[in-house]
């Protein structure tokens, strides 16, 4: 008895402090940062300045004080809810949307073994889908409880949007599951620190460029940023599905699109840029783990960099050119490159 | 006018949009390079630090002007609450002891809310007794009746005309003081 408790207890413990360095130390310190970041970044290539008021005393930082003042200010704003006859639904919904984008860091392996990753599951990515897929309940839910025709006009897209993308992604994805033999994030990882030729590294995104590309254009898709933000659309819905939202729950849905584009681009690292590896660098030694879990969080920035650069760089497309894209171009793309990688290692195995 | 459109037919590399959205990406980097630390391009005027100058015919807030005696040139002839599109002067008149003008407004009102700042009102009045060139503008509140504007308020704004006023009587009387020039009025 006393031994069980005591491995139980052990476990719970492991999983808080793994929870809190990376959850809560990473990716909700990244997000926070983001809501600055994102700002500042668009002022600066857009040739703006940016926010730079929020100051205490004469000390401004450039800026940076306004991941303190915004909370503050969200805090304390009136936090409004329409008259609308599913008042819960209408409370609940944020919720509905941050905790999945939480809840799916549980399987990322952010470093070598499964010390470095919440949950080692087997399923991983499986599980990424059917958690993250959960997503378009907060939107659609928030949308239809705000009793606003912008917002359900905007959910109604979204939840078309999404549902669309899903199928792509799932397929793009298949390529790297083929091509690894495993679902488990941990395997694929490890398994991408290999070299091929003995100078390639064999990373998804070296084997698999098309997927990559897919990848990211529907993982930006599932999370509705530009290009792909019809359902908020401020020229034509105000702000689509969350035109209703004020102060908190305005806060919690934009601080899970920050958590989903720190999400796509640990999903993103784990599949295509070799997850925590570094090419050539193997060994136990507690500074290779420092560096490789370095890499990881490095890769990481890196993908979240890119995402938003391409939503400060392209323009909104129109939603019939979204829903097309998504079904008579990426899904037979992905399809189609799923047929190749199939013949290509069915010529490997036999060769 | 029949007019020839155009169109452009982009090769598949451009529409596959691929190559097109990194170039994109690199441009916009590329902006951001250049505004990180230099801050080349940017052009945001830090407003209530800086601000851009008014052009000398900038319409800002109404002023009402003064006569030597720092009185209000008004003589609440109504002419521009008439002119003005947005109905938003209110003039009271009044008889004053002055026979050549015999009237100067009691109670002289603009709405700033209402007014749409077109200059009709400068116009039309024929004593240039008011004007638009203060150059203020961006006039806050916290109450709707503040931006009543009352007679008071837009004298403290105004200064002395050097148009004559009064007719023919008043206008000799001033002959050779400074400010007696007639200019047409
Ligand atoms: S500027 Fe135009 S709108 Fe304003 S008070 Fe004068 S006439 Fe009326
Ligand atoms: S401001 Fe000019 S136009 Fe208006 S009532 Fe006075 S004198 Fe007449």
């Amino acid at each position: 008895m006393h031994l069980v408790d005591n491995v139980l207890l052990n476990i719970v413990l492991m999983t808080l402090i793994k929870f809190a360095g990376f959850v809560l130390a990473f990716v909700m310190g990244v997000a926070t940062v983001l809501t600055w970041a994102e700002r500042k970044y668009s002022a600066l290539l857009q040739n703006r300045i940016g926010p730079n008021r929020a100051n205490i005393g004469s000390i401004r930082a450039g800026g940076l004080l306004h991941m303190l003042a915004d909370p503050i200010k969200m805090l304390t704003k009136e936090d409004f809810a329409p008259n609308t006859p599913n008042p819960v639904l209408f409370r609940i919904a944020p919720l509905l949307a941050f905790v999945p984008a939480l809840v799916v860091f549980a399987v990322i392996p952010f470093g070598p073994g499964e010390g470095f990753q919440i949950s080692n599951t087997s399923l991983g990515i499986l599980f990424i889908f059917a958690i993250s897929s959960l997503n378009v309940y907060g939107s659609v839910i928030g949308a239809w409880a705000s009793n606003n025709k912008w917002s359900l006009i905007g959910g109604l897209r979204i939840s078309a949007q999404m549902i669309s993308y899903e199928v792509a992604i799932g397929l793009s994805l298949c390529g790297i599951f083929m091509i690894y033999g495993s679902l488990d994030l941990q395997d694929i990882a490890a398994r991408q620190g290999e070299l091929i030729w003995g100078f390639l590294p064999a990373w998804g995104v070296v084997l698999q460029p098309v997927a990559f590309i897919l990848y990211l254009t529907c993982a930006i898709a599932e999370n509705k940023r530009a290009p792909f933000d019809v359902g908020e659309a401020e020229a034509e819905l105000t702000a689509g599905w969350w035109t209703e939202y004020s102060a908190m729950g305005f806060a919690v849905f934009a601080l899970s699109e920050f958590i989903e584009i720190i999400l796509i681009g640990c999903v993103g690292t784990t599949l295509f840029l070799g997850g925590w590896t570094i090419p050539g660098l193997h060994g136990d030694a507690w500074w290779i783990v420092v560096l490789e879990i370095g890499a990881f969080l490095f890769k990481t920035l890196f993908l979240v960099w890119l995402q938003m650069t391409i939503r400060w760089t392209l323009p909104r497309f129109r939603y019939d050119q979204i829903m097309r894209l998504g079904w008579r171009i990426m899904l037979p793309i992905a399809l189609l490159n799923l047929v190749v990688t199939g013949i290509v290692l069915t010529f490997i195995e036999r060769a | 006018m029949a007019k020839v459109v155009n169109r452009m037919h982009p090769d598949f590399a451009t529409q596959s949009y691929v190559i097109e959205v990194f170039k994109g990406v690199a441009l916009t980097t590329r902006q951001f390079a250049r505004n990180l630390f230099a801050r080349k391009d940017v052009v945001t005027v830090q407003y209530p630090d800086d601000r851009r100058p008014y052009t000398p015919r900038f319409r800002g807030k109404h002023r009402l002007m003064l006569r030597d005696d720092k009185s209000v040139r008004c003589v609440a002839c109504m002419l521009c609450a008439t002119a003005c599109p947005a109905n938003c002067i209110t003039i009271v008149a009044q008889e004053i002891d002055d026979p050549t003008i015999e009237k100067a407004p009691s109670r002289f009102e603009i709405d700033l809310l209402k007014c749409i700042y077109c200059g009709f009102c400068e116009e039309a009045c024929p004593c240039d007794a008011i004007r638009l060139d203060s150059g203020v503008h961006s006039i806050p509140s916290f109450t709707r009746r503040d931006q009543k504007a009352g007679v008071i308020n837009l004298m403290s704004l105004g200064s002395a005309s050097i148009a004559s006023q009064g007719g023919e009587h008043r206008a000799h009387s001033h002959e050779g003081t400074a400010h007696g020039q007639s200019s047409g009025h």
